[in-house]
């Protein structure tokens, strides 16, 4: 076996003492390479097998601009607890062939502890990967995969990266015999790769190894895209219109043949202008409808999202939020669509939006977009993004509650019936097409209470208040936002930073400084008194959010009275908020904080 | 050397940037490229003075790969920016680059009323019956039948017929070419640049790694059994017939282009004043 | 629809040597042209075996159009009208399609379709050689055919010694990305 490592007694011991990584960090891997080295199944089978163990594990995937052969990175985290962000840095990076993965160099940073595996006829790791001070070994990976006819090179890559990881060989073969789809004799080659790559092991450095058991139950393995998907149908979805784009499409596509066995329909449409249309043509007919859209997409349904406002037609828009602006970074995560969704409408147009804080809470958020768009009669627009969107997890059973959706819906021959009647509520009951005696026409000019269009200032006034009010007069209860943590500091976030910021805290505090979280679920309507209430006792707050203008911070102290002087930490995509340059900006304000305070 | 000599040309490899693809090797766009910069070759327009307005998918991306003016624009628009581009600069020679899915779905709307207004425009459409770039749906191109994540079993739905609707239209010049077929391609691009109007030409290109069965193209492809006609009705008749695999330019007219190029300003901009004062 | 349609009329063949020489002359170039866009095309996609083995393609045919100009004494590439019909109406008989290549295609793919592009072009040297109307035309033609039944066997040797490819050689595990 040909394995050298440049390692002498100090370094190593120097090594060790680099990973000292946080309690719960678990262990980062990332297997890159290209034209056909099939990395990305590699990362699936490395996380189905660390589900079999027992383990939470999250995967996100990179690759170059190429549809088929190119550089492409699969990147995981595996550990204990339940895994919400990527982590600093990663600890193995193990590469098939290093065909410009240096351009990956970004999104995969190294430390000092870190082990670099690359193929020993492959050529030297490009010095990025090596600046950390990582440790480099070399192994004949394609000799040792072409020893073992009709097998693939990614079976190797996985039997090594996840023994280093410390899975036992049962939990992977168990991966990669759930997976094949090919012959039995092709199957056997693979094994036989996969145990290849496990005895290579030996001669490579030692990573910390993961507690790894038996398969727990009640865990689920899926996207944000599918989880948001599910979550939509538990909300009595039954109508979706679709129309492609990255990263939003895995959620349509997921939901076509959901729908079909759940007794629903998807159609997919010539542009978005006709997916926002068909939806609320469906809605208008009593079915709960949705579709799902990126940046561009959604800038193309505006108009309709009026419409179905004005006409009071609840309907979900699912924003999977990409980078920005105009076609922006496809592939990539940001969350540069916020002021969009909240103000992004011509009048006086209030609506729904909310977002989805993890993996796992796309199933609940989704359920509760749909229950409130059809409570309240309007469109709800849900800002997922591509981080949450297209990476896998591996996560506790996520709670299932029965479903609320109840649309309050008029009866046959309701007398002297006004479709948009002013209620205390804001809310009016909605007559479903086929019900007698309440005929009506929906508008998006301005309309009477019976639905007439109207240029009177009285109608408009009432219908203004009254589309206000249903929104602001709803109990939302205490969905709107996750709370957590105590003292006068507090850090404001939503989405995908989520993850990141929780972590980060749990960093800062085991420093010994409190700061409360702030994740909000419920971006519009704002609650006033509520987020007030929510700040009771905090003294400063800061907005963490991936975006380049501020977008959350200067919505909220549009809205709000935020403590004085609001900090911000805030960066546009592609690369995903990681918790240190959190913890760091955390730290830096509360030092400063504490200063001001001595000062005081 | 004799008089058979001509002066310097400008070369098919003078219209190409020298960016590398990001294609799949096996692409028909590949063709395309080399076709088009032939054509341009041909006419010997200078690069500068052409301009490639593109939309969104793996056709769209062709504007940076060659050496003329180029606008990636968004989405199923390229007509219209394409359209407003022409009509500001008449002198501009203009390309417009699309696929199925971005031409024919999102850009359909465009591309019936570009038709009809006949601007000096040549619509260039890759048509390999998917959507390519989002990973293999079915454009309003590919067949009822074909299974799609997105529709299970397929969509059910007629497949689109660009070549009908662009004559309805009021096209001026309608013609089929195939990515397989790199002499041909050229020739008919040449010819559609040169015809005045509202040029459009849809170009089979097949697609390798979405629709690999379409390796059976070059089989299924034959020269059209007719010449161009001018004459709609006729050209009708043999497009509505037509199988969607014949070659070669299958109606050229003679529809007035839009008119371009206004007259020169006739008066001072304060003379407009007139109507206002009292 | 294939290259090289080599039924010429016989008195539209290519009239003087110049003619001839210069239409050869722009064959190689489209020849090197082509293999040096599949050779990016491969590189881009990371086949890096097959794009040098392109590269290697394309300097074998510079080469040989570098003697052409040589021997006619040329120093820059003439810009020579042709007659109509002269030269088949399709591309050049040695010019690898597009529409062949695979990103996973091994050099022995690779090789087999530049055989099939260097056989072409030697039938098509030897139906020029059949139809010359000079002598000057016809010996050029014969040479050219020779030059390129020699590329036949070069290649053919070359074939020999590279590995066959497995059936599998096209799977990838991994499904296609999108980026737009």
């Amino acid at each position: 076996m040909d394995a050298s490592l440049n390692l002498n007694p100090q370094s190593r011991d120097a090594a060790n003492a680099a990973f000292m990584k946080p309690a719960g960090a678990g262990l980062s891997i990332a297997i890159a390479g290209s034209g056909g080295s099939g990395v990305m199944t590699a990362g699936t089978l490395l996380l189905d097998a660390a589900a079999q163990a027992g383990l939470y594990g999250m995967m996100v995937r990179t690759s170059g601009p190429q549809i088929r052969g190119g550089e492409a990175a699969a990147l995981l985290r595996l550990g204990a607890a339940q895994i919400e962000s990527l982590d600093d840095s990663f600890d193995l990076l193990l590469a098939i062939d290093w065909q410009n993965v240096h351009r990956f160099a970004d999104e995969i940073p190294l430390h000092a502890g870190s082990v670099v595996i690359g193929d020993a006829d492959g050529g030297e790791p490009p010095p990025v990967f090596l600046a950390s001070g990582a440790r480099s070994v070399a192994l004949p990976l394609k000799k040792m995969a072409k020893a073992l006819p009709g097998s693939w090179i990614n079976m190797l890559a996985l039997g090594l990266a996840g023994t280093l990881a410390g899975l036992p060989e049962e939990a992977l073969a168990q991966a990669v015999r759930r997976s094949w789809k090919r012959t039995e004799a092709a199957l056997e080659a693979n094994l036989k790769a996969l145990h290849a790559g496990i005895v290579a092991a030996a001669d490579v450095p030692a990573l910390p190894k993961l507690p790894a058991g038996g398969p727990k139950p009640g865990r689920w393995l899926m996207s944000g895209n599918e989880a948001a998907g599910y979550g939509a149908l538990r909300g009595g979805v039954r109508f979706v219109a679709a129309y492609p784009i990255t990263p939003a499409t895995e959620l349509l596509e997921w939901m076509a043949p959901a729908l079909t066995k759940v007794g629903g329909t998807l159609l997919q449409a010539e542009d978005e202008l006709a997916s926002v249309n068909m939806i609320i043509g469906a809605s208008y007919g009593g079915v709960p409808s949705l579709t799902a859209t990126a940046g561009p997409g959604l800038a193309l349904m505006t108009e309709g999202i009026g419409l179905a406002v004005a006409a009071e037609v609840p309907i979900v828009v699912v924003d999977v939020m990409r980078g920005g602006p105009s076609t922006g970074i496809p592939a990539k995560s940001e969350q540069s669509d916020l002021s969009f969704a909240v103000s992004g409408l011509h009048g006086d147009a209030p609506r729904l939006v909310l977002a989805p804080g993890s993996i796992s809470d796309c199933v609940s958020t989704l359920q509760w977009a749909v229950e409130l768009a059809e409570e309240l009669q309007s469109p709800a627009i849900v800002l997922s993004d591509q981080f949450l969107g297209q990476s896998q997890a591996i996560v506790e059973k996520p709670p299932i509650r029965p479903s609320n959706t109840r649309r309050l819906t008029a009866e046959a021959d309701t007398p002297d019936y006004k479709r948009y009647r002013d209620t205390p509520s804001g809310i009016s009951p909605m007559a479903i097409p086929g019900t007698r005696g309440v005929v009506y026409t929906a508008d998006g000019l301005t309309h009477t209470e019976a639905g007439i269009p109207s240029s009177q200032s009285r109608d408009h006034a009432v219908q203004l208040d009254k589309r206000e009010r249903k929104l602001m007069r709803h109990d939302y209860g205490s969905r709107w936002a996750d709370l957590q943590g105590k003292g006068s500091l507090a850090v404001i976030t939503f989405g995908s930073s989520t993850g990141p910021v929780r972590e980060a805290l749990q960093r800062v505090a085991a420093q010994g400084v409190d700061v409360r979280l702030i994740a909000l679920r419920l971006l519009a309507p704002l609650q006033p008194g509520v987020f007030e209430r929510a700040l009771a006792g905090v003294e400063r707050v800061m907005v963490v959010e991936q975006n380049h203008q501020a977008q959350l911070l200067r919505y909220l102290r549009g809205m709000l009275d935020l403590p004085a002087r609001p900090a911000s930490f805030h960066r546009p995509g592609p690369l995903p908020l990681r918790p240190a340059e959190i913890c760091a900006a955390i730290l830096e304000w509360a030092g400063a904080n504490a200063k001001t305070k001595e000062l005081a | 050397m004799n008089d058979m000599v001509l002066p310097p040309v400008l070369t098919a490899a003078q219209y190409k940037s020298g960016y590398k693809p990001i294609w799949c090797p096996g692409c028909g766009d590949y063709t395309v490229l080399a076709s088009i910069t032939k054509a341009l070759a041909t006419l010997q327009r200078p690069p500068h003075e052409v301009a490639v307005v593109s939309g969104i998918g793996c056709s769209s991306r062709i504007p940076a790969y060659t050496n003329c003016y180029g606008f990636h624009g968004v989405h199923g628009r390229s007509l219209a920016a394409a359209t407003g581009l022409k009509v500001a600069r008449p002198e501009l020679t203009v390309l417009v680059a699309s696929g199925d899915g971005d031409g024919y779905s999102i850009g359909g709307n465009h591309f019936m009323h570009a038709c009809r207004r006949n601007v000096d425009l040549t619509y260039i459409v890759m048509d390999n019956h998917v959507y390519g770039m989002t990973k293999g749906q079915a454009s309003p191109t590919t067949e009822p039948d074909w299974d799609n994540k997105l529709s299970p079993g397929g969509t059910g739905i007629r497949s689109f017929h660009p070549l009908v609707i662009a004559l309805a239209a009021g096209a001026n010049f309608v013609a089929r070419a195939f990515a397989g077929d790199q002499h041909s391609t050229a020739e008919i691009l040449a010819q559609a640049v040169r015809h005045p109007g509202f040029s459009f030409v849809e170009i089979l290109s097949p697609c390798v790694t979405f629709r690999p069965e379409q390796r059976d193209w070059k089989e299924r492809v034959r020269p059209a059994a007719v010449d161009a006609t001018d004459d709609a009705a006729r050209a009708a008749r043999r497009i509505m017939t037509d199988d969607g695999f014949n070659i070669g330019v299958l109606y050229a007219g003679d529809r007035e282009p839009y008119p371009l190029g206004g007259a020169a300003a006739r008066t001072e901009l304060a003379a407009l004043e007139e109507e206002f004062a009292l | 629809m294939n290259a090289a349609k080599t039924n010429l009329p016989l008195e539209q063949g290519p009239q003087t040597l110049e003619e001839f020489m210069a239409q050869a002359l722009a064959m190689e170039n489209e020849a090197v042209e082509r293999y040096t866009e599949l050779a990016d095309a491969m590189e881009q996609h990371n086949n890096h075996e097959v794009a040098t083995l392109f590269r290697t393609m394309a300097g074998h045919e510079a080469k040989h159009g570098r003697r052409i100009m040589a021997e006619m004494g040329w120093r820059e590439v003439p810009q020579i009208k042709v007659h109509a019909k002269t030269w088949p109406a399709e591309i050049a008989p040695e010019t690898l399609p597009f529409g062949e290549v695979h990103y996973l295609m091994q050099p022995w793919h690779a090789l087999q379709l530049a055989l099939s592009a260097e056989r072409q072009a030697e039938a098509f040297f030897a139906t020029l050689a059949r139809l010359a109307v000079s002598e000057p035309v016809r010996k050029a033609a014969q040479e050219m055919r020779a030059e390129e039944a020699h590329h036949v066997s070069l290649i053919q040797a070359w074939i020999e010694k590279v590995p066959k490819p497995d059936p599998d050689w096209a799977v990838d595990p991994d499904p296609p990305r999108y980026t737009d």
